[in-house]
């Protein structure tokens, strides 16, 4: 294999049951790629990101939809979630019973870059649905990769902040793959763009010359 | 401070609740009265790996019998619950099932011997009166969670109408589960109803525990199990009414009514002389000297028992059910899982008789045998509950105990501290009755009246007992609801 090569899929399919979500897609991701997954709802972007996740689950920082916040967890618990396999057992667990303070100074770090860090000490079902989206991707941070990978991580917030925490996480990971609905977003912040239509790979570019118009054609007669 | 975290609220209740029941061992009489309990633990143990029975019909008759009463009680009482369910609305009949439900079967029982004796009529009118009225709450209880879409397109028809072409058909798989549960209730209820002389199961493990006999005790014990786990198996809906048949021809004798009889008990013998000769102030006088020297002690007792026992429940099923779920322990899991089934099927009274004969007639069998049974009960409940949110989880979901403790217990936690206080008022109504076995609960003293044919003086204590009851299931209510919690699904 190619030594910058991250991951790579050839001919890969996926059904559920009888019903067929991915038809043999092949495609490579390399090392410091940015890529985009763009397309209509049910085109299989999430079905992708979970196949190329089992590739290697130990070294992502995983964003899924469904943001599996902890309810009567605090925030900084929340957060802190994302950590758990850098300690061992007990100093995990005696975290929970009271944080400690150096773990405690990382994880507000975190919470401030993402405006949530007056909300530490706050338990999820109490936020609302942007702040949450916010928690979840603290907890993606503080897992501390170097490959992100996100679906839909910032639906929930409004455009302007959804960019800038978008570039944020960017930032921070020399590699990501993300799930997102905005072909304009998709478009500034990354390099590469695949689009997915019906479990099939529809379009795959650079966006370093790309026209807009190309992606928006994505979502006509979806 | 504003409310911002529902886990610290929830903790900050748990922690109240631990510091009570802790209170409550100081309270509570824990005394070992037998010095060597381990020699009769393994004389107890080894009675139950070598079951033996002399006489295999008596187990089986008696085995008929408790299905008998179980099968009858329930059928008829389901009725009657559903007819009240249909009228929930009135406060009257609200009030009516809340104050025959916080009677246990054991008291109903003890009170309808005085009467019809060791009888069928005693046996059923003991675990109808009572599961009449828990029907009567949880059908109601279903019907409200019923979408009111199809009722409400009936316009103006009757409320009769109503009930039998839409909510019935409409809540019928959710009641008809219910009785299902209720049935395997009944099952236990019958079986120790045989402590207080019934000819049912408990009789015999009455008889073969008082004699020391533990592998005839464990025989009746082994034969009870294999009922309660076999009900899935033979209870078909369609082979009810042919059970229901049979059932009335396996009934013990019913009593000859003397109705003159019946009217003097309820409307003498259950009454204090004083207070029916309208003389006020000798009832005073007598409803004081009872109360206390006898309903108080009782009450602090019962209550601290009850206390110690919810918390011993609560930490045995956080304890326990991880280990009867896939994710942390694999295919183990259903040894975790056969044990909770094992411990929620046995009837609390059964297990306290147990550890009665271990550590003598105190209030630790009571607290051991009640914890156990609920620890074992809510456990499997959050278990399964566990098992169904595995599939919501997300794909990186820490894995062993950090699951356990970050993960799956906050996530459990909410239902489970719904279930605990849910089970509250149940715990209560069992550890007011385990005093028939001599332990100094309020059912101590009731047995201890009938036994001097002092009717007055234990129907006054049962009603205290009902009192206690409707009590706590009020309050339990309405910690559940400043808690947020939901209704649990049992």
């Amino acid at each position: 294999m190619d030594s910058g090569v991250q991951f790579s899929l050839s001919g890969a399919s996926l059904t559920y049951g009888r019903h067929s979500v991915l038809h043999d897609i092949t495609l490579t991701i390399r090392e410091g790629e940015k890529v985009a997954l763009i397309g209509p709802s049910g085109a299989g972007k999430s079905s992708l990101l979970d196949l190329l996740w089992q590739q290697s689950p130990d070294n992502i920082a995983l964003c899924p939809q469904e943001s599996g916040l902890v309810d009567i967890l605090s925030v900084y618990q929340n957060i802190y979630m994302g950590g758990l396999g850098r300690f061992s057992g007990v100093y995990n667990f005696l975290n929970l019973i009271r944080p400690w303070p150096a773990r405690r100074a990382e994880v507000a770090d975190i919470a401030r870059a993402l405006g949530v860090e007056d909300k530490l000490r706050t338990s999820p079902d109490k936020l609302s649905g942007g702040q949450r989206q916010r928690v979840a991707l603290g907890r993606a941070l503080y897992r501390q990769k170097s490959i992100f990978f996100g679906d839909e991580p910032v639906s929930s917030l409004d455009p302007e902040q959804g960019e800038q925490l978008l570039a944020l996480i960017l930032s921070r990971h020399q590699t990501a793959v993300v799930a997102i609905h905005n072909p304009a977003l998709a478009c500034q912040h990354f390099d590469r763009v695949i689009a997915l239509k019906n479990g099939h790979v529809v379009g795959d570019w650079q966006t370093r010359n790309l026209d807009l118009a190309v992606l928006e054609a994505v979502y006509q007669n979806a | 401070m504003p409310d911002i975290s529902t886990g610290l609220r929830l903790r900050r209740l748990s922690l109240w609740l631990t510091l009570v029941a802790v209170a409550s061992l100081f309270v509570a009489d824990i005394y070992l009265y037998q010095p060597d309990p381990w020699a009769e633990f393994s004389r107890i143990g080894w009675g139950i790996v070598t079951p033996y029975w002399h006489d295999g019909s008596e187990l089986i008759s008696s085995a008929l019998h408790t299905i008998s009463f179980a099968l009858l009680g329930v059928a008829v009482s389901a009725v009657l619950g559903l007819v009240m369910a249909m009228w929930f609305h009135w406060r009257i009949i609200r009030v009516f099932a809340a104050v025959i439900r916080s009677v246990h079967e054991i008291f109903w029982g003890l009170l309808f011997m005085q009467i019809f004796g060791l009888s069928a009529l005693t046996g059923l009118l003991a675990i109808l009166i009572p599961f009449s009225g828990i029907f009567a709450k949880v059908f109601s209880d279903i019907f409200h969670q019923q979408p009111v879409s199809a009722v409400n397109s009936m316009g103006d028809a009757s409320r009769f109408s109503r009930f039998v072409y839409g909510w019935i058909p409409q809540a019928w798989p959710a009641m008809s589960s219910y009785v299902r549960y209720r049935f395997e209730c009944a099952l236990r209820s019958s079986a120790i109803l045989g402590f207080i002389g019934l000819p049912t199961l408990g009789f015999h493990l009455e008889t073969a525990f008082r004699q020391g006999d533990y592998s005839e005790a464990a025989a009746v014990l082994w034969c009870f199990l294999l009922l309660i786990g076999s009900v899935r198996l033979w209870l078909k809906p369609r082979l009810v009414p042919v059970y229901l048949v049979a059932a009335l021809f396996l009934l013990p004798d019913m009593p000859s009514v003397n109705a003159s009889f019946i009217w003097q008990f309820f409307s003498q013998d259950l009454w204090p002389t004083p207070l029916l000769n309208g003389d006020v102030l000798g009832a005073a006088a007598w409803y004081w000297a009872v109360t206390t020297e006898e309903v108080m002690p009782a009450l602090v007792q019962t209550i601290a028992i009850t206390q110690a026992a919810l918390v011993l429940s609560g930490v045995l099923a956080l304890v326990w059910y991880p280990f009867a779920s896939r994710w942390l322990v694999g295919r183990f899991w259903l040894f975790g899982r056969f044990k909770l089934l094992v411990l929620r099927s046995v009837p609390e009274l059964m297990l306290a008789y147990l550890f009665m004969l271990l550590f003598g007639p105190s209030a630790l069998p009571a607290i051991l045998a009640l914890g156990l049974h609920n620890g074992g009960l809510v456990a499997f409940l959050l278990a399964n509950n566990s098992e169904a949110a595995q599939a919501r989880q997300r794909r990186d979901t820490p894995t062993g105990f950090m699951r356990y403790f970050y993960q799956d217990l906050p996530e459990r936690y909410p239902a489970f501290l719904a279930l605990l206080f849910y089970r509250w008022e149940v715990i209560m109504r069992e550890s007011a009755m385990m005093g028939v076995l001599g332990i100094a609960t309020l059912g101590f003293y009731v047995d201890s009246a009938f036994e001097e044919i002092r009717f007055d003086k234990a129907f006054f204590l049962i009603l205290v007992a009902a009192a206690l009851n409707v009590l706590v299931d009020s309050l339990s209510r309405r910690l559940r609801r400043s808690a947020g919690l939901n209704t649990p699904q049992m």
